[in-house]
């Protein structure tokens, strides 16, 4: 097993009196698919929005390749090279491919924005990451398809040599050709050697890409287990009870002292 | 996103690489055939004011023969100004989703302060304008700050902006009064002309440059393979933009006074370039800067902006900063125009006119679209009336009737647009 690109060691978070997360650890591998499962209001969100910086934590340590690291906020971890593709979508509907990947972070030359490198540059990326179905990288956003617009939101992250990226339930608004489109993007992106975290809900697509599953269960680390190792029911044994047979928490947390 | 249902079409995949990206090699045909299907897809552009445009110089023609005399097409242009010049300030509201209704005001408050500095404390009449401009960017200031910090409305910021800043002249001048307005520059914007060989070497330089230009453009995208206009599309903008500005500029360089023997008037008034000048910067601004594009950004989605690390809160108050200052300026053409300024100015038609004009020009109530160039062609279309129903001596209940229904026309073909787009995808 390879050094952690990015690990959260023993992370606790609390809102007022709502103990979220526990003693939480989280890793990430280069050239890997880490899966986060759980059920809603396991702690899938606070985790992703601690990794993304919007959250700070409790405890824990952020480590990144291998070296403790603070993050203060979403642009500390922009510039360690974490990108978040969300569930919603961060694109501008008004512009277009080109302007959507550079959005906050243009190519100015001396007379402005330098459109000739950022439409170079994103063809290159897409060509990269073999993106065939967009018509033309100068198309508004407006006129994708749900599965265009994600894979524009993954070439943006890819976009500026990111090693880690996470993507929040990237196939959930998806038809079956999107998502097949989405999944293969996400498995091209590991084989590149990126750290890739995909949060989802749909037991079929995280058995099918993820090489590591992290189920998450009210807020503690069920499992965190290579995907080729569990079944179907397993996860979902994990996810809703916290335990499959020799697999998960001990005991039941909501008994257990805290 | 209303669009991205499973339902969908995927195109069927290329066999490589950007093997089907053939928007590179368009010919003219693609372009009229993308043209065409934008336009069915709601995206209308400046179309509904050139064929307004078209549609009120025929009727105003055919009511009345002196609507079309160059004297009458110099006044127009004159008329214009101040109001393409608010409607450029508005589009920068309009463009991140919001509204000011106080511009109008905050050009009365400004042209006010312009008097003043002219009139009792002796400024030139640069320091004087200066001092106008910097009124408006104050005024757009606290109103963007208000609406980005304190996230009120800015429906309702610029309202009570709209009532407090009438009080300014009203104090300073004094109901009833009104100052005069008759420095030689400032009053000569409107009332003087630039000389007839200055006014054809600046057109040729306008058309000249253009050209060059857009050929560049089309030749450092081209020898890149990158996403570019046919070489046919870029010669008809150019001979479409010399026709226009050439014609102009002919039609205008003639001695238009209605006794041409007894004094010559001639040339292109000042106020033109003043507007062309104002109409490339800003364009350049929208177009080629970070600045620009992130005002796209926030007027399309602010969420995105937020996380693309663009300064929303700064974007926002820059738009407001811009439109009142673009206001005083207007303000100060409108002053121009009529030699003073009274307690009044500004706080009338001036407003819902320069909201009307950006309308119509194509940009979107609703964020997100709009040019600088559409304040001027709009900005015509509204001008147009008033002075083409004043030649007709109608009663003035008619041009209000009147541009209240076109205001409502473009804002009803604003919000058609808006919901076929949305549908089409365009």
């Amino acid at each position: 097993m390879p050094e952690p690109l990015l690990e959260l060691r023993g992370v606790n978070k609390s809102f007022g009196v709502v103990h979220v997360l526990h003693d939480v650890d989280f890793a990430v591998y280069p050239g890997q698919v880490t899966a986060l499962v759980g059920d809603n209001g396991a702690g899938k969100s606070t985790l992703v929005k601690i990794i993304a910086g919007i959250y700070g934590r409790d405890t824990g340590d952020y480590i990144f390749e291998g070296k403790k690291v603070e993050v203060h906020g979403p642009r500390d971890v922009a510039a360690l090279g974490i990108e978040i593709v969300y569930q919603d979508l961060a694109l501008c509907d008004n512009l277009d491919i080109v302007e959507n990947m550079f959005l906050g972070r243009e190519e100015t030359s001396r007379f402005g924005l330098d459109e000739v490198t950022m439409e170079t540059r994103a063809r290159e990326t897409l060509a990269s990451l073999s993106v065939r179905t967009v018509k033309s990288v100068r198309q508004s956003v407006a006129s994708l398809s749900g599965g265009q617009r994600q894979t524009v939101a993954i070439a943006k992250a890819v976009l500026w040599n990111s090693k880690v990226v996470l993507l929040d339930e990237p196939t959930a608004a998806l038809g079956v050709a999107q998502t097949r489109q989405v999944l293969d993007l996400v498995r091209r992106l590991a084989d590149r050697g990126l750290g890739v975290v995909l949060i989802s809900h749909n037991m079929g697509d995280v058995l099918e890409v993820a090489d590591r599953i992290t189920a998450l269960y009210l807020g503690r680390v069920a499992a965190d287990v290579p995907a080729k190792d569990v079944t179907h029911s397993q996860i979902v044994e994990l996810i809703t009870a916290g335990r499959s047979g020799d697999l998960g928490i001990a005991e039941n947390p909501m008994t257990a002292d805290v | 996103m209303t669009t991205d249902t499973d339902t969908a079409s995927v195109p069927s995949p290329a066999p490589s690489g950007f093997d089907n990206d053939n928007r590179q090699a368009a010919t003219i045909g693609d372009s009229a055939r993308d043209y065409v299907n934008r336009l069915r897809g709601g995206d209308m552009g400046s179309l509904p004011a050139i064929l307004g445009l078209v549609f009120l110089f025929v009727v105003f023609a055919s009511l009345n023969d002196r609507f079309l005399t160059t004297y009458n097409m110099a006044n127009l242009v004159i008329q214009a100004g101040s109001i393409i010049v608010l409607a450029m300030g508005i589009v920068f509201v309009l463009l991140i989703g919001e509204i000011d209704l106080s511009a109008g005001v905050a050009g009365g408050a400004s042209a006010t302060i312009i008097a003043l500095m002219l009139i009792d404390y002796d400024w030139t009449w640069w320091a004087a304008t200066l001092a106008g401009v910097a009124v408006g960017a104050v005024i757009g200031l606290a109103i963007g700050s208000l609406v980005a910090f304190l996230g009120i409305p800015s429906f309702v910021v610029t309202l009570a902006f709209f009532l407090a800043l009438q009080a300014v002249p009203l104090k300073l001048i004094g109901s009833g009064g009104s100052l005069r307005f008759n420095d030689e520059v400032l009053r000569g914007l409107s009332i003087k002309n630039v000389p007839v060989t200055a006014g054809w070497i600046a057109a040729i330089l306008i058309v000249v440059g253009f050209a060059a230009l857009s050929l560049w453009r089309y030749r450092s995208l081209s020898a890149k393979g990158l996403v570019h206009k046919p070489l046919g599309l870029v010669v008809i903008q150019i001979a479409v933009l010399a026709v226009i500005v050439l014609g102009i500029t002919a039609l205008l360089s003639a001695n238009r006074a209605p006794n041409p023997d007894l004094f010559t008037i001639a040339g292109i008034p000042w106020v033109a370039p003043v507007v062309i000048a104002l109409l490339l910067f800003w364009t350049y601004i929208l177009t080629k800067t970070r600045f620009g594009r992130h005002l796209y950004a926030v007027g399309g989605n602010a969420e995105a902006a937020r996380r693309a690390g663009i300064n929303v809160r700064r974007v926002r108050i820059m738009a407001f900063v811009i439109c009142s200052s673009m206001a005083a300026i207007s303000g100060l053409l409108a002053a121009s125009y009529t030699g003073k300024v009274s307690p009044g100015s500004g706080g009338g038609n001036e407003l819902l006119y320069a909201v009307g004009a950006a309308v119509i020009g194509g940009t979107s109530l609703f964020g997100g679209r709009g040019r600088a160039l559409d304040a001027v062609v709009g900005g015509l279309v509204i001008a147009t009336i008033p002075n083409g129903l004043g030649l007709l001596n109608q009663a003035s209940y008619i041009n209000f009737l009147v541009t209240g229904g076109v205001l409502l026309l473009a804002a009803s073909v604003d919000a058609i647009s808006r919901r076929r787009r949305s549908s089409a995808g365009v």
